[in-house]
């Protein structure tokens, strides 16, 4: 067997009441690729924090390549070649790919000298690993795959030989993750070790050579991941079976609740982002969206929801007009009785520096049940939030938490109990499962079928072509801006991805 | 992961981390006391002594508090909207009209006790007005609030050299100030609350019931920020724009309504020189006082429970600097006011100049207690 590149000997670490790691043990080979997964709240990301240096464990001890070592920030993790890219970027977006990645660790006062070394340096490594990228292309300009990519290259050129990947797919495009993993493995041929959290079971099964479970703050099992199953990882998980395939009856479409019409949206540079889109949603079904993220989903859904001014088009809830092309009011609506789960929670969604109960209310906390007079009605709105907390089993259960305490997946089940509980006529969702694990998709695609056949209409947004086809009663496919096909639940992904791809059309216009 | 570096314990961030600025500001302004050839030592004594020793020292202290505390809290308030409101010292300045008015108006013919309720709505209404133009320009026209108030701040201050030279000064006068007001404009003295306790104060000491205006509008802003659904969009305007935006909070209306309200704060402060001391209008009563009210929000975190003390803090350099400037003869009026730069700089400014060396502190001391999450949240 291989030398360890990490060891995790009875790391243990708690904030407040909660024990976010408890007595750890873990040994990663050098050369391999090591998936850790585990239902949110697990602890992952604080473990990986511990080994990057943003926290401290409590206690136990951590080996690099074999020697103790003492990790108290970023930079001593970085003097020991450990490489962290972030979920949420941690690029300067005005910045050039190349000043980006020498912030930080410029040699010397003058940036002249230190771009020109730093631009062979980034020549080599991209030649060595093929990672492309346009030294002077300027961040924000960059899709997501590219940004990642960028990160990557960061911690390289920092000398990184382990190199930890926080959810690096839940932003990506398929097409890009297919990339991302491609340039994993020849770091991993490079002899490089990586860590990857996901709580995509099918990447795990595709590229890690190891695999670790966690469960409430411990290690349960760590598989060789040739000799498991995706079933088996998901019980390890959650702690029974997970039923990976919603089963669901017939739809029963009813009345049209939501109508979209020649609705067309630019975004704040004007380029057309929805293109002359039609349809409906009914009660009792549920509508999918699917596309290549970038396609105009995301702005659909905010020109129907009020928060993203329409060029033209119409929109009719409940058969009565939503003033997509004017000052349409997301307050408004949800008395109309639309609900909306945005997709980029952490700063549409949710206010990161409220408590968990301040954010159960957000967009609904003009309603009288929540107020005294001009007062919020606190013990209301805490007792409320207690109930949605109990219900969508979001952990820990404490409703006087900072929202940005809780781990991803838990912020996910905050919005979308929030929404849910309000049982809204019409729901509008993006990505409602984005980084939430296996056992609470389950749960929340339960949620959503049972809403549907309630009678509720249900437009739902995703770049997850798989919980699209499980979920959705008919399924129409979004590329550059337009809805090139229908489709009805059985189809093919193969067909799914060529629409997608745009094939079908330009076929047509030739 | 949004919160990359470890929290530290609710005491030591409102306790711990004021207190060692505090503490680096009076060392640097005993560096500078040094230089100028006077006992560091002596002169914090005779600040302190100054500003709490007597009676009298006590009730200046409290009564230039009471000013920070009004234009403390408006900018308290405009911060918790993510709005930063520069502009106190000219919203305070020209809120004297206001003041001025009503007690020009009504010290001949109502009890004192009548006249100051309505210049409270006085000086409240004034300071509002004079915030909501740069309110205004900010929530339809996009101006950069900042630079707005500070322009304003100018204005008031002309202004107000007109009214008071050109309009308000009676006939003959030499001095561009109001006529002095009668006993129906001028509210009762404090200081027989400190006598109560033993100790003397001189009946000229200017401590006066506004000083418990301001602190009931300190609970006024608690309850209006953390118990309000208005506090609660105007966090979460000042937190997140787009999620109010998603909330249908509208961000025009609650410009404009912070901003309002954060006027009539900084109004409200000329109630307490003008009606309060001297019972008259004159050029400059505001003297600063605006902008130590920014010192004092940063240094009080925008919490009415922070901003009360830090506001006696600035009382006491001020009354206490007063005291030095008198008794050391190398230390001018000017010193003071550098000494009083330099709290505003460890204390407001810098105010994270320590932080990572406390939290790598407390790190390697107690990894336990670092990352607890506040157990009172800010609601306290
Ligand atoms: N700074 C913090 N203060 C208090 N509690 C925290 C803090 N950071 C994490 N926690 C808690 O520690 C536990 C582990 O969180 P962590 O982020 O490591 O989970 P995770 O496995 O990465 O989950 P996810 O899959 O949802 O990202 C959670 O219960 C979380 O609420
Ligand atoms: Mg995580």
């Amino acid at each position: 067997m291989a030398e360890a590149a990490i060891e995790l000997i009875g790391i243990d670490k708690s904030f407040g009441t909660v024990r976010a790691n408890r007595d750890i043990n873990l040994v990663i080979e050098r050369g391999t690729i090591r998936g850790i997964v585990g239902e949110n709240g697990a602890g992952k990301s604080t473990l990986m924090s511990i080994l990057y240096g943003f926290y401290q464990a409590d206690s136990g001890e951590i080996k690099v390549g074999g020697k103790p070592v003492s990790i108290k920030t970023p930079n001593d993790a970085i003097a020991l070649g450990i490489g962290m890219v972030h979920q949420h970027f941690m690029l300067v977006q005005n910045f050039t790919v190349i000043e980006n990645i020498i912030l930080g660790a410029e040699d010397e006062a003058l940036l002249k000298r230190s771009i020109a070394n730093a631009r062979s340096e980034l020549e080599r490594l991209e030649r060595e690993y093929g990672l492309e990228v346009d030294p002077d292309a300027v961040i924000e300009e960059l899709p997501v795959g590219l940004q990642q990519r960028v990160e990557i290259l960061k911690a390289l050129y920092r000398g990184a030989e382990i190199l930890i990947l926080d959810e690096p797919t839940g932003v990506l495009t398929p097409a890009e993750a297919d990339h991302l993993f491609r340039i994993l493995k020849q770091l991993k041929d490079q002899g490089k070790t990586i860590v990857l959290i996901t709580h995509k079971l099918r990447e795990i099964m595709a590229i890690t050579d190891t695999v670790s479970v966690m469960r409430q703050g411990t290690v349960v099992a760590t598989r060789e991941t040739a000799k498991t199953t995706v079933e088996e990882l998901a019980e390890l998980m959650v702690g029974r079976r997970v039923l990976l395939r919603v089963e669901k009856g017939e739809a029963k479409p009813g009345e049209v609740k939501l109508a979209v019409d020649n609705l067309t949206v630019r975004d704040s540079r004007g380029v057309t982002m929805v293109d002359d889109v039609s349809f409906d949603v009914r009660g009792g079904e549920i509508v999918g969206i699917a596309g290549v993220a970038g396609n105009g989903q995301s702005e659909l859904i905010e020109a129907i929801s009020g928060i993203r001014k329409a060029v033209s088009g119409t929109v009719l809830l409940d058969g009565k007009p939503i003033e997509v092309t004017g000052q349409a009011d997301p307050g408004e609506l949800r008395d109309r009785g639309l609900a909306h789960v945005p997709e980029d929670r952490h700063y549409v969604g949710l206010v990161l520096a409220f408590e968990e109960n301040e954010n159960s209310i957000l967009g609904y906390h003009d309603k009288t049940e929540y107020l005294k007079g001009p007062f919020l009605d606190i013990d209301a709105i805490r007792a409320d939030a207690k109930q949605k907390i109990e219900k969508f089993d979001i952990r820990p259960a404490n409703d006087r938490l900072k929202t940005a305490n809780f781990s991803g997946g838990n912020q996910q089940k905050i919005v979308l109990a929030r929404e849910l509980e309000q049982n809204p006529g019409v729901l509008v969702v993006g990505q409602p499962t984005r980084g939430v694990d296996v056992g609470a998709i389950e749960f929340i695609h339960k949620q959503l079928i049972a809403m549907r056949d309630r009678g509720k209409a249900v437009l739902l947004v995703s770049v997850e072509l798989d919980e699209i086809r499980s979920l959705s009663d008919r399924i129409l496919v979004m590329f550059d801006g337009r809805i090139v096909g229908e489709r009805g639940p059985d189809a093919t992904e193969g067909e799914l991805g060529l629409l997608m791809a745009g094939v079908e059309r330009q076929e047509a216009a030739e | 992961m949004s919160n990359p570096y470890a929290k530290l314990p609710a005491w030591a961030d409102y306790g711990l981390i004021p207190l060692i600025n505090l503490i680096v500001a009076f060392i640097v302004a005993g560096l500078v006391v040094l230089l100028v050839g006077e006992n560091p030592f002596r002169a914090a004594v005779i600040l302190v002594e100054g500003a709490f020793g007597s009676g009298t020292g006590l009730a200046y202290t409290l009564y230039y508090a009471t000013n920070f505390i009004f234009t403390g809290l408006a900018v308290a308030v405009a911060f918790h909207g993510g709005l930063f409101n520069i502009g106190g010292e000219g919203q305070a300045y020209i809120a004297g009209l206001g003041v001025g008015v009503v007690c020009l108006a009504f010290d001949h013919v109502l009890p004192w006790w009548l006249t100051f309720p309505i210049a409270i709505l006085g000086a409240a209404a004034v300071g509002a007005l004079w915030a909501l133009i740069p309110a205004y320009l900010q929530a339809k026209r996009g101006s950069h609030i900042v630079i707005t108030t500070i322009m304003f701040n100018f204005i008031a201050a002309s202004a107000m050299v007109y009214m008071l030279v050109d309009v308000l000064k009676p006939r003959g006068s030499m001095a561009p100030q109001t006529r002095q007001f009668v006993e129906g404009a001028q509210l009762p003295k404090l200081g027989w609350f400190l006598s109560e306790f033993g100790l003397t104060v001189r009946p000229s000491a200017p401590l006066n019931l506004s000083f418990l205006l301001a602190l009931l509008m300190a609970f006024f802003v608690w309850l209006l920020i953390w118990r309000t659904r208005l506090g609660y969009e105007i966090r979460t305007m000042g937190f997140s724009p787009k999620a109010a935006r998603y909330a249908g909070i509208s961000e025009t209306r609650i410009i404009i309504v912070t901003m309002l309200i954060s006027g009539a704060l900084a109004g409200m402060m000329a109630l307490n020189p003008i009606m309060g001391d001297q019972h008259n209008v004159s050029l400059d009563f505001v003297s600063g006082a605006g902008f130590v009210g920014i010192a004092v929000a940063l240094m009080g975190r925008s919490h009415p429970a922070g901003i009360v003390p830090a506001a006696i803090l600035f009382g006491m350099l001020y009354q206490g600097g007063a005291e030095l400037a008198f008794e050391m003869p190398n230390i001018s009026r000017d010193m003071i006011v550098i000494i009083q730069g330099l709290v505003i700089l460890f204390a407001g400014a810098l105010e994270h100049m320590f932080r990572p060396w406390v939290q790598a502190a407390f790190a390697s001391l107690s990894p336990r207690t670092v990352g607890v999450a506040q157990p009172k949240g800010e609601r306290a």
